[in-house]
């Protein structure tokens, strides 16, 4: 059945086909070979446990594979192909882009096996192809009994739907799903049900699992529950259907063999295959499952549950079988499916409600009418029509907004539009700005709101110049001459009376605020910054050709009084001022504070030359801190401005002054119901000053330079709150993190920033904005004002129905930032964005985004930290995403089997980064994660982008010795987890924030000399932080893909290098996130059955 | 001791000191009958280039209740070694140091030459002078120039030792540091908040014990008397920093927008200033200089709002009770006043705005701590540069003719006791056997501080004679004063000086003609004018005329010679002569009368008043005018308007002013240019002479006077014709029908009707 179905799919992909074929056979020919059927099928319920994993690896190989429809491949090779798959699954991390392919292949080859009709199907789901919509994973079990049931169902089902994209596309994604599909059976098998299949696949399993070590060369074989996703139903239908028989009778049977088929797959065929077959069966299945009804072919394979269940007998005996980690969903093969798919062509906004690829592909964005998912993300483009379809399926509605973000050379920043004296265009009724669905009737004299119905009448909303003829179309015969009528983002100049005090603002201003307490001498921080601002100051944002940047700057050092510098051009001298009365901060100065770099320069260079100078001798180890801000906001408001704090600050404020705080960090409260407690600011005090700071447009920046707690939960209250950043270097030394600092704090000061700003988000009429995650504050339920942003802040705003949708308008979105620029200029940032809506559960889940969808659910769960016990929140987290699949099994896959894990193409992924997100320092926090640490993180968090959660979460590790050194392009990604690491190559592993090096303990000497320039493994310095620079071609490729690495994160992220084995591995391990965490985070697999069980006691 | 004239005058020369009686009536009821109080004006610091202190301490008197000074009055036993205190009585071992005592080798104390000697305390570290400059830097941008060059000039006046120390406030004050090197660095605080002396030193971070026992460990020791170096710097050694730092001073950068006035922190300043010495040197010598272009207008001890739509109080309105500050502007200064005074610092306010500063609310500051007080037009004027450079003038020994921490005690014979004193002093609250219950001015104690005097500081003190009239005249016959002054002078050493007087007593019954005989009109005119002013003060001032009033009449009725409801028959002796006549300059005198001036001129006239010496205190109250003409020498005249003729040129000396007014004729002369003519050098002669005469007294003076060069019909003859008497007016100009002098326009009376009336009112019967 499974055959059947990822066969079909196969063939569109076609090309795989042989691969597999090849695959399979070797792979299943090694092991498998007389058990091959069986192991196949076997593989998919041994995978079961496994086949969670092993799916992806499958998905991986889809590039060997053709089309031939993976699921038959596996099937018919099934036991054979399957492990062989899966093996390759492993490997397929390689491959990955091929994934599809490879089902295809895999397909193929069970297609030509026992599938004809499975490929019919495929087919079908071809054009659905796009089925990415659900990748349907069954338990590889389910799979494999449901197989043959479902094949038929599924080849309709799921991938009609996902057609709309292109096939292509589709198929790329089925693929994972497929694999999921056979998964989800898989997945029950995992727990009990596990055994079940396991029985039969567990044999492969249990081998693995005991030498889990194993599993991951034998991968392979466990790759093959990555069939089970959709595929497997598929497979398993297709298998079915065709062989299903086969296949059926195989798990079973398998059962008992599998066991040693298992093994024997996992063993040798793993590697070989890992690149190529593996994934095939699953990817098929998955891509089709999708697409098809699969439902209805799960159906089927549900039933053949049953049958495992019969077998979970037997296999309950092996039980200790794992799910083959390739043979459930994997991330990598997923973003390489979508890279290969949709990098290559611009990603056209025209259409309504159109899934944008994924974060993590490369892709041009044309403007045509919405706004680019680089400003707005949403978790689902299609959303139910009324609030009751909303709450069934439990999938939030938000978008991940990013007014400001920066653009690719490529394409055009937003057009700035001038409407004159009388403003810019809005609707009477609800203000929503002039957008590209504004309706203009009655031959152009009025326009309809799109949001709120509104006739707005030409007299009184627009100039008689705005007037203009419509054409045959209803069109105004202008709109593409005018931004705000043809393109999603653009820019209005503001009027005057969009400006605090209706006074045009003056330019901004910069304040540079350094604690020159004792720590922060003896560290050298004060002498390295002094030294660098005295450069930097140069490159201070300007906006468009200025000649130089308009913005002002001033000086404060501060210990437990503050010293305020009069740096006037005028002066020979700086003077210092010092204030002490720090209870009631005020400015001492207003002429010569705020100065032109260019006309104060000698003053200020001589001042920054002094400073390390004069406070050489400090003793003062004491403190302040509110009143630091306080100063500068004072200073902001004197000189009538709005601006930027950027503070340097060392220790926990305990000078005697407003804003003081204690040392409260205690690990006691860890998991109790007072844990929350250490995410909440000490004192309200910090939220009273960040109020008046952002009334005053005063963003603050601040850079932590800690020995200990420092209590970053209240510090980062007031960034968090205007907007600001915070930048933490623990145990700052100046030889180790200089150049991380260094460059944040380049990039922080360069970095183009909106002022006080004031965000709007209005929608059309059905649905509404009622919550908003990020750095900013709230003064009411609706606008979100932020004292600065800048190009890295996203603000995810979470909708909810207030009324109904209607399927024919859609929704619309129009996002409206009122900011002042760097140059002082007051603009109103648009952007639109249409979504469609649906009465059909399935479009919804068909048109998620799992990026998206856990951009939010992390935001909603690091929020609830400071309300609710960590646990609850967990459980809140885990319930939810169990809701959501459990609805999405109930409503919209076939009938199966209830041992059988259906997860949705589009949202395969949820598991595993949802464990992520479980498993992270802020939900979980290990015993060497600091409580300073976990609030760090969570205040990034907050104002992430959906890319930076992305890799936070599941970080990328590349192997940088695989490929070869030749290849320009980057290394593909391998699974985050112990077991994908080879002891003769070095990976490098990076999250966003972290970067690690990552030596195997038997890496050829060769590497090793030119890399680090030392003879021998033993001779490396751990924790290293910066390589050689040497000539020789590894050497600068690596290091040219560290510094490519980071320049795509917006933080420096430092290089730690590890050697296998080291001490410091422990380290590097808390991001292997598919494995087991020390601090008892789940496993990948165990998740997977555990939100397995979950979903089926709700459908229970 | 030929007339009692000259017998005042020397005792004045030697000791400083009027007596109002010279000799005493015997009994507390007859005390009371002679109207004029028994007091006197006491120059504790008078300059005595004859008198060399000597370089060993005083002998005390063992009773712990008296410790009265070793004085010539003392009767002495040379053989016994002993000597009897001469106020009560006790008997006392010469300390050992004495044993070569006898009738001819007298230590210096026991010559009756030595009614006043000084001595030199050895003991105790010796504390350089402090000068600490408080500087408005809200002026006009010439202002600011000329006071900074004065106060750079100053700097090369002042003890190369001396600490000095720099703040300056405009709508913030900045308290400069002036140890550092390269960057100027000050301490900045909110002129709006007033700060306790605790925080001052805290955020100054003045209060660290902690921090030097750290540091010394490593060994340093010798930092830790420097914690406040960094404000206050040897002069020596900061000298060209600080040139440097006043060089570039600016004037308050905060804007200042139409309409409204500067924002001034002069009471947060002064307190910082208060409170950084007080944390740092209590109890040494120390002088804060306030120099101000303009009222407080913001903070503790602001005067008048910014706006400037709303003026600053008047007399008008503070009649009215609507001085919306003033009260507790007043209270914000005293409380610092006092507090400045217990820490035996004074404060100087040079105040130069052609409106009011202020003064009425902060005269306190200056009044309580012996400060001086100047007030002039502007800055840039020779009348603040010179009166300031005055302050740094040094006497014959080379010595700063400035004082520091005095404390007065007075001492006085068994009859007697201290009722209190008026003067630039407040009062220790010490009670002992010779205080009165009794309070004129300043009572309740026997000993007064005087934080900051001068040669010519002058108290007012005042007594009571407690002697009952049953009993008889005290034994000996005479009653004696002891004024013991403890001060630190200029050159850092601690000093005492101790003046010892007596008197005789004698029966006011039997020997009222040698009362009214021993009778000093000039020291009972001040010394009553004192008393009113004193009441001024708190009382209205109609009342305090009356009271003056009452009380000439009572001395008229007391010592005059008439008949019954007779006025012509009223005579006084020459003793008394001329006691109606300062009565009559005092009533129209600025001390007592507002009209035509504003709070701050009224304030200023009265601080002066009641610190300077009897003689300038007598031209205070009657203005002294001379007459130069072609006639003869110049020759002083009758302050009265038959004194301004037309021929001739007017020397009129008020104390406050100096005024040189030209006759009419002789104004046409100048104008017509006689004085340019080779023949009528006598002429130009003629208008020299005044001038030179006024440059003497210019020369003298402090504070400097305001020097008026006017003419007949000129706009500042104002200052003349205000103060002489209106004999003239025009309601009698014509009665007169005389064409000498000029006719005052005035509804003022005369001298003339004011005599009759106290002639009419001192024979009625009635009072």
């Amino acid at each position: 059945m499974n055959v059947n179905q990822s066969a079909p799919p196969v063939p569109p992909f076609g090309q795989p086909q042989p691969v597999y074929t090849g695959y399979h056979q070797s792979s299943y020919g090694g092991q498998p070979g007389s058990t091959a059927p069986p192991t196949a099928y076997g593989a998919y319920n041994g995978p079961v446990p496994g086949y969670q994993q092993t799916p992806l690896p499958g998905v991986s190989r889809a590039p060997p594979s053709s089309e031939a429809p993976p699921a038959s491949t596996a099937q018919a090779p099934c036991g054979q192909v399957a492990y062989g798959q899966f093996g390759q699954g492993d490997v397929q991390n390689g491959p990955s882009s091929t994934v599809q392919m490879q089902r295809f292949p895999g397909s193929q080859p069970f297609g030509s096996v026992p599938l004809a009709p499975v490929v019919s199907q495929p087919t079908v789901l071809q054009p659905y192809g796009p089925p990415p919509t659900s990748a349907q994973v069954t338990a590889q079990l389910a799979g494999m009994q449901i197989s043959g049931a479902v094949a038929p169902a599924l080849t309709p089902v799921g991938l009609g739907y996902g057609p709309p994209t292109s096939l292509a596309s589709a198929s790329g994604s089925f693929p994972n799903s497929g694999l999921y599909g056979s998964y989800p059976q898989g997945q029950t098998p995992p727990l009990s049900q596990a055994q079940g299949h396991l029985g039969t696949q567990p044999p492969q399993r249990s081998a693995p699992p005991q030498a889990s070590s194993f599993t991951s060369p034998a991968s392979g074989g466990p790759r093959m529950p990555s069939m089970t996703g959709p595929l497997l139903p598929g497979q398993g239908f297709g298998g079915p259907s065709v062989s299903q028989p086969n296949h059926v009778s195989s798990p079973p049977p398998q059962a008992l063999p599998p066991g040693t088929q298992m093994t024997g797959p996992p063993g040798p065929p793993p590697p070989m295959h890992s690149s190529q077959q593996p994934g095939y069966q699953l990817q098929p299945n998955g891509s089709f499952g999708p697409a098809r009804g699969p439902q209805p072919n799960y159906g089927s394979p549900y039933p053949g549950a049953p049958t495992f269940g019969s077998q979970p007998g037997p296999p309950q005996p092996l039980p200790p079988k794992r799910l083959d980690p390739d043979a459930i969903p994997s991330p990598i093969q997923v973003i390489e499916d979508d890279r290969n798919n949709r990098g290559s062509e611009p990603f056209v906004t025209g259409v309504r409600g159109q899934v944008p690829p994924l974060v993590t592909t490369n892709f041009l964005v044309k403007d045509q009418g919405n706004a680019s998912p680089r400003y707005i993300r949403c978790t689902s483009y299609n959303i139910p029509c009324t609030s009751d379809m909303a709450k069934q399926a439990q999938v939030p509605l938000a978008a991940v907004i990013k007014p400001l973000a920066r653009l690719p050379p490529e394409e055009a920043s937003p057009y700035v539009v001038d409407h004159g004296e009388s403003g810019p265009l809005r609707c009477n009724r609800c203000k929503a700005y002039m957008c590209p669905f504004m309706q203009f009737v009655e031959g152009g004299r009025r326009f309809q709101c799109c949001f709120c119905s509104c006739i707005n009448d030409g007299m009184f909303t627009f100039p008689p110049q705005y007037f203009q003829h419509l054409d045959h179309t209803g069109k105004r015969v202008d709109a593409y001459d005018r931004p705000e009528l043809s393109l999603g983002s653009y820019e209005f100049l503001a009027t005057v009376d969009y400006c605090k005090n209706n006074k045009f603002p003056s330019p901004p201003a910069f304040i540079f605020m350094i604690d020159v307490s004792y720590n922060a001498i003896r560290s050298g921080l004060v002498r390295l910054l002094c030294e660098e601002l005295k450069s930097l100051l140069d490159f201070l944002p300007r906006e468009g050709g200025a000649e130089e940047s308009a913005i002002r700057v001033g000086f404060v050092t501060y210990n437990k009084v503050l010293h305020f510098y009069n740096v006037k051009s005028s002066l020979a001298q700086p003077q210092m001022m010092v204030v002490s009365d720090v209870a009631d901060m005020f400015v001492p100065l207003l002429d010569g504070f705020l100065v032109n770099v260019s006309e104060s320069r000698a003053v200020i260079t001589s001042l920054l030359d002094q400073i390390p100078e004069m406070f050489a001798d400090t003793r003062e180890t004491e403190t302040v801190f509110a009143p630091v801000i306080q100063a500068g906001m004072e200073a902001l408001k004197a000189a009538e401005c709005a601006g930027k704090l950027f503070l340097f600050h060392t220790s926990l404020p305990i000078a005697e002054a407003p804003g003081k705080l204690k040392n409260r960090d205690d690990r006691k409260l860890i998991n109790t119901d007072k844990e929350k407690t250490l995410f909440q600011p000490q004192t309200g005090a910090y939220q009273t000053l960040a109020k008046e700071c952002v009334a005053q447009g005063c963003c603050v920046d601040l850079f932590l330079f800690p020995n200990q707690y420092v209590d970053v939960a209240t510090l980062s209250v007031v960034p968090q709150l205007t907007g600001g950043s915070v930048y933490k270097y623990a145990c700052f030394q100046v030889e180790n993190d200089q150049e991380r600092f260094l460059s944040d704090l380049r990039r922080d000061v360069q970095k183009v920033v909106g002022f006080d700003a004031v965000m709007r988000v209005r929608t059309s009429t059905g649905i509404r904005a009622v919550d908003f995650f990020g750095a900013f504050y709230m003064s009411n339920t609706t606008d979100v004002e932020l004292a600065g942003l800048d190009g890295d802040k996203t603000v995810t705003v979470e909708f909810k129905h207030d009324d109904r949708l209607n399927e024919e308008s859609g929704a619309l979105l129009q996002c409206a930032l009122l900011y002042t620029s760097c140059a002082g200029q007051r603009r109103l940032r648009i952007h639109n964005l249409a979504l469609n809506c649906c009465t059909q559960l399935a479009d919804l889940y068909r048109n998620c985004e799992t990026d998206t969808l856990i951009n939010y659910m992390a935001k909603f769960a690091y929020r609830g930290v400071l309300n609710s016990p960590v646990k609850t929140v967990r459980d809140t987290l885990i319930t939810q995403c169990a809701q959501i699949l459990a609805c999405y099994r109930k409503n919209c896959a076939s009938p199966s089997s209830a041992g059988q894990l259906i997860l949705p193409e589009c949202m395969k992924l949820l598991p595993v980064y949802l464990n992520c997100v479980l498993k992270s320092d802020v939900l979980q926090p290990g015993a060497e994660v600091t409580t300073d640490d976990r609030a760090y993180v969570r205040q990034l968090v907050t104002s992430m982008d959906v890319a930076e959660t992305n890799v936070f979460f599941y970080p990328r590790l590349l192997p940088l010795t695989k490929s070869p050194i030749e290849s320009a392009t980057e290394p593909p990604a391998v699974r985050a987890s112990e077991e994908r690491l080879s002891n003769g190559d070095i990976y490098l592993l990076e999250n966003g924030l972290n970067l690690f090096l990552w030596v195997g303990a038997s890496v050829q000497q060769g590497v090793v000399q030119s890399l680090f320039s030392v003879s021998s493994f033993s001779q490396i310095t751990s924790g290293l932080s910066v390589l050689p620079v040497l000539d020789n071609p590894l050497s600068k490729k690596v290091r040219g893909l560290i510094d490519s690495l980071r320049a795509q994160r917006s933080r420096y992220m430092k290089l730690i290098v590890v050697k296998q084995e080291d001490k410091l591995e422990m380290l590097f391990k808390h991001f292997l996130v598919e494995d087991k965490s020390l601090s008892g985070g789940a496993s990948y697999v165990d998740f997977l059955c555990h939100m397995h069980k979950e979903i089926r006691q709700l459908l229970s | 001791m030929a007339t009692y004239l000259e017998f005042i005058q020397q005792n004045e020369e030697r000791d400083g000191v009027r007596f109002s009686w010279n000799v005493w009536p015997s009994s507390r009821l007859e005390a009371t009958r002679m109207v004029v109080p028994l007091a006197c004006l006491l120059t504790p610091l008078k300059e005595r280039p004859d008198l060399p202190p000597v370089q060993y301490e005083p002998v005390l008197c063992s009773r712990t209740t008296c410790k009265a000074i070793l004085n010539p009055l003392c009767q002495v036993d040379y053989r016994a070694k002993l000597w009897a205190c001469n106020f009560c009585f006790q008997r006392n071992q010469f300390p050992p140091a004495y044993t070569g005592i006898s009738e001819v080798n007298q230590p210096a104390e026991l010559m009756p030459q030595f009614s006043t000697i000084e001595y030199v305390i050895q003991r105790g570290a010796q504390s350089p002078l402090i000068f600490l400059y408080v500087v408005d830097t809200c002026l006009e941008e010439d202002d600011l120039q000329a006071l900074k060059e004065s106060l750079q000039m100053s700097l090369s006046l002042l003890p190369p030792d001396a600490l000095v120390g720099l703040i300056t406030f405009g709508r913030m004050v900045q308290v400069h540091e002036l140890s550092c090197e390269g960057i100027s660095k000050s301490y900045v605080f909110r002129g709006t908040k007033d700060l306790t002396a605790k925080q001052i030193q805290d955020m100054l971070g003045l209060t660290k014990p902690a921090m030097p026992m750290q540091q010394s460990r490593p060994g340093q020791p010798q930092e830790q008397p420097f914690v406040s170096g960094r404000f206050l710097q040897p002069i020596h050694k900061i000298d060209m920093n600080l040139t440097d730092l006043l060089g570039e001073l600016q004037r308050d950068p905060w804007p200042v927008t139409q309409g409204k006035r500067p924002l001034r922190s002069t009471g947060v300043a002064l307190s910082i200033a208060v409170g950084l010495l007080e944390g740092t040197f209590p109890n040494t010598g120390a002088r804060i200089m306030l120099f101000t272009g303009g009222p407080p207008t913001q903070g503790p001890g602001m005067v008048v709002g910014d706006e400037l739509k709303v003026p600053i109080r008047s007399w008008h309105d503070i009649e009215k009770d609507n001085a919306r500050f003033m009260k507790k502007a007043t209270k914000h200064y005293e409380m610092l006043a006092n507090r400045t005074a217990t820490n035996g610092h004074c404060i100087d306010i040079y105040a130069c705005a052609l409106d009011q500063t202020g003064l009425l609310e902060m005269k306190c500051c200056a009044n309580l701590t012996g400060g001086h007080m100047v007030m002039g037009d502007s800055f840039n004027t020779s009348l603040f540069k010179q009166t300031f450079q005055r302050i740094f003038s040094k006497d014959f020994n080379g010595d700063f003719r400035m004082a520091f921490g005095a404390t007065l005690e007075v001492k006085t014979s068994r009859e007697l006791k201290v009722a209190g004193a008026i003067g630039p002093c407040v009062s220790l609250n010490v009670k002992g056997p010779c205080v009165s219950e009794n309070e004129l001015g300043v009572g309740g104690s026997s000993q007064w501080k005087i934080c900051g005097l001068d040669p010519t500081s002058t108290l007012g003190i005042y007594f009571e004679v407690v002697n009952q009239h049953s009993a008889p005249v005290p034994q000996g016959g005479r009653g004696a004063v002891q004024f013991v002054t403890q001060y630190q002078h200029s050159s850092t050493q601690r000093r005492i000086r101790v003046t010892t007087i007596a008197r005789n007593w004698a029966d006011a019954q039997s020997q009222l003609k040698h009362i009214e005989a021993a009778f000093d009109q000039e020291a009972a005119a001040v010394l009553m004018a004192r008393l009113g002013v004193f009441r001024a003060e708190s009382e209205e001032g109609p009342d305090v005329l009356r009271w003056l009033d009452r009380q000439l009449i009572r001395l008229c009725q007391k010592f005059g010679q008439y008949n019954k409801e007779d006025p012509t028959s009223f005579r006084l002796s020459d003793s008394f002569s001329l006691y109606p006549q300062f009565m009559f300059h005092l009533r129209r005198s600025p001390f007592l009368q507002v009209f035509n001036n504003s709070p701050d001129e009224s304030s200023y006239y009265r601080h002066h008043f009641a610190r300077q010496d009897l003689t300038q205190s007598l031209i205070m109250i009657q203005p002294i005018l001379y007459s130069y003409s072609f006639h003869g020498p110049p020759e002083p005249v009758l302050l009265d308007s038959s004194s301004i003729l037309a021929d001739r040129i007017l020397l009129m000396d008020t104390f406050f002013q100096i005024v040189i007014y030209l006759g009419e004729t002789i104004a046409q002369w100048r104008k017509a240019g006689y004085q340019d003519m080779p023949e009528y050098e006598n002429f130009k002669h003629l208008l020299q002479a005044p001038l030179d005469d006024a440059q003497e007294i210019l020369q003298a003076r402090f504070p400097m006077p305001r020097y008026i060069n006017t003419e007949h019909g000129g706009s500042q003859a104002r200052f003349l014709l205000s103060k002489v008497n209106p004999s003239q007016t025009h309601n009698n100009l014509y009665a007169w029908g005389q064409e000498t002098g000029a006719p005052i326009l005035t509804d003022d009376v005369s001298l003339q009707v004011f005599m009759d009336h106290l002639k009419k009112l001192a024979v009625s019967s009635a009072c």
